[in-house]
């Protein structure tokens, strides 16, 4: 039996598969006794991810990436604003309410040593979706199940009886995938997947998500800060800056034109192989701001060097400038480098 | 991610075929000389205190006003006789199967309790987190001796009540400890993934959550069985716990004590098991606190 088996047959529906409208993920902290304290980790955002697309979520740390990614599958309990998934909404929806559509959704974590629980065996470990979503399944279809989706990763059955602490990072994360797919999902985050890796696996890790990808014919959101992987597999890039989303746009359109200054910052801070081209490295001055109280207005006026006084104003919408590329920043008159 | 892990995880496959958590504690554990050293005390106290009295030729409640204050070693009474002239060694036995038995089942008893409310407090933190590590602090602020003695004036001692009352007193370490460690592991990604299944909560804290805790409830409830064989003694000893003519350690000691003088071996014997099984339990605690040592696995 390969994972295609598993799959169900695909339900022909229209529209996007997640959609998500300006959505919020404050942090509160303090409370009665200290000052009562709101991270806004995730602001106003709102965008579509296509069947079968990948969508690359990339800014610096801390600019709420993995943060939106919780949110969309309902890690969190949402601060306002709609996530829909497959047509329906799941804002508000119980963590009982949720347990049918978690089949449905997984995610791959950025660090493969803390993501394995260090008790279980491989077995376990990715047999445990199998358990917790159909309670009554035998001994054998687990074992049968959770030995496909070790050999689809490129692992053997044998592995199921070792523990996390006996396989190397690049074998970890494999491990971390297998129990991502061996339910079958339609829809994926992977949160900096192979950031954690040797550069010299990352490919391969790289290449597996990509070949199930197409087996499953998934849909993911790729959240990373490596524009190289990013550009090498994504079709859609969304930029974020402090909890927000300043320009998302198709890859190509994005690399070859991009329209907002922060996106032009992130790009040149990529090295590029070839000495001819070499592009005027635009450095970020200063930090990100804290998200505690961000500037007012553009919330990246603080670091921009396209900066006019109107920028701190207003909260610059996310408008359309044509062919699905949409920018966030009220200067249209720019001429910014691309990445490539 | 700390730059130790990054290392970690771009060395090549480190293969230690076939070692778990568990034979890798095993171990450390075999490297620890006085926890062996306790073991094989409290091997040897279990064994002699099941089988002993059956294999001494004295009843230990039998009366022989003739041999009373045999000094040991005397008239075949290895461990002398006491005021009544019974012989010593075999009521020492004795009084270890009350003694042991009531430090087993309030470890049992308190470890039960206090696991229960670390693992509730440490997982769900927020409100309930806080007010059950509060009323385990105000219990633990009480001085533990003053509630043993306050509970135990009031309840009737037999090995039930007794064992209740210590381990009533008894219950708020391990909560701590189960606590702290469920609270530092509670965020991690294992567990989102684990939520992200949908897995309940009961899921979480006794599948994924617990097994990671065993280690420091294992070294707890060592320590509390040394705790609640000294809380035994302590009672008995002040004549508020196992009423004569059953015998505890505790007991012993405090009958002894008219005869210190005259009859030292009397306090001297109980006191010596008392110190054994108490040190050996704290060796054997120490020993398993650096053999399961959650840092060394959890990476
Ligand atoms: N549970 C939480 N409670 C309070 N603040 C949080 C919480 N989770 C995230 N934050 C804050 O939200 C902001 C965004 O964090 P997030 O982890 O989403 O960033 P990121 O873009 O994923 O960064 P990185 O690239 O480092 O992973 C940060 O300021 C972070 O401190
Ligand atoms: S709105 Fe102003 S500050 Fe913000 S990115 Fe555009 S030019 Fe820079
Ligand atoms: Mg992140």
């Amino acid at each position: 039996m390969s994972i295609m088996a598993l799959t169900p047959p695909p339900i022909p529906r229209d529209g996007p598969l997640l959609r998500v409208d300006r959505l919020r993920q404050w942090f509160s902290s303090g409370g009665f006794m200290s000052p009562r304290l709101t991270v806004r980790a995730v602001e106003d955002v709102t965008f579509e991810i296509g069947r079968g697309e990948i969508l690359g979520l990339v800014g610096e740390s801390g600019s709420g990436k993995s943060t939106l990614g919780r949110a969309v599958l309902r890690v969190t309990d949402l601060t306002d604003g709609r996530v829909v998934f497959d047509g329906q909404d799941v804002s508000t929806l119980s963590k009982r309410q949720l347990r049918p559509l978690r089949a449905r959704m997984q995610m791959i974590f950025q660090d493969p040593f803390a993501s394995l629980n260090p008790r279980m065996t491989v077995g376990q470990i990715v047999g445990a979706p199998l358990r917790i979503q159909n309670p009554g399944i035998s001994r054998s279809e687990v074992e049968a199940r959770v030995g496909d989706a070790l050999r689809t990763v490129g692992l053997a059955d044998s592995h199921a009886e070792r523990y996390p602490h006996e396989f190397s990072g690049g074998q970890r994360q494999r491990i971390g995938i297998a129990r991502a797919f061996v339910l079958a999902p339609d829809f994926l985050v992977a949160d900096e997947p192979v950031s954690a890796l040797d550069v010299s696996i990352q490919a391969q890790v790289v290449n597996l998500l990509m070949e199930i990808k197409r087996k499953l014919d998934l849909t993911i959101l790729f959240i990373s800060h490596d524009l190289a992987v990013v550009g090498h597999v994504c079709d859609r890039v969304a930029v974020m800056y402090l909890g927000r989303i300043v320009e998302i746009a198709d890859t190509r359109t994005l690399f070859r034109n991009p329209r907002h200054p922060y996106t032009e910052a992130l790009f040149s801070a990529v090295p590029v192989a070839d000495p001819s081209r070499r592009r005027q490295r635009i450095l970020l001055k200063g930090d990100l701001p804290s998200p505690l109280a961000p500037p007012s207005g553009c919330a990246f006026r603080t670091r921009c060097r396209y900066a006019i006084p109107a920028c701190a104003e207003a909260v610059p919408p996310l408008a359309h400038i044509g062919g699905g590329h949409q920018k966030a920043c009220i200067r249209d008159d720019l001429a910014l480098q691309p990445a490539c | 991610m700390s730059s130790a892990t990054v290392a970690a995880a771009v060395l090549p496959n480190r293969r230690l075929a076939g070692t778990s958590p568990r034979s890798r504690a095993w171990g450390r554990f075999k490297r620890h000389r006085l926890a062996m050293f306790g073991s094989g005390v409290i091997l040897v106290l279990v064994f002699a205190v099941i089988f002993g009295p059956m294999i001494l030729p004295f009843d230990p409640l039998h009366i022989d006003l003739r041999h009373r204050f045999a000094p040991p070693p005397g008239n075949g009474h290895l461990f002398g006789t006491d005021q009544l002239g019974r012989d010593l060694l075999v009521r020492l036995l004795m009084a270890g199967r009350i003694s042991l038995t009531i430090g087993f089942m309030a470890m049992v008893v308190s470890t039960l309790i206090g696991t229960s409310v670390g693992v509730t407090a440490g997982y769900y933190g927020g409100l309930v987190g806080t007010v059950l590590m509060r009323i385990v602090d105000a219990v633990l602020c009480f001085p533990s001796v003053f509630l043993l003695l306050a509970l135990a004036a009031f309840i009737k001692p037999s090995i039930l009540t007794i064992t209740l009352i210590i381990a009533a007193t008894g219950w708020m370490e391990v909560a701590r400890v189960v606590q702290a460690q469920i609270k530092a592991l509670r965020h991690r990604d294992f567990i989102l993934a684990a939520e992200m299944l949908g897995a309940s909560g009961r899921y979480v804290m006794t599948r994924e959550l617990l097994p990671n805790a065993a280690g420091p409830i294992i070294v707890a409830a060592t320590l509390t069985v040394a705790r609640a064989i000294l809380a035994e003694a302590y009672v008995s000893f002040l004549g508020y716990g196992i009423q004569a003519p059953t015998a505890s350690w505790g007991n012993m000691l405090n009958n002894a004590q008219q005869y210190l003088n005259s009859a030292p071996w009397l306090a001297i014997f109980p006191g010596l098991m008392i110190t054994l099984a108490v040190t050996s339990f704290n060796f054997i605690g120490d020993g398993l606190r650096d053999a399961l040592d959650a840092r060394m696995d959890l990476t």
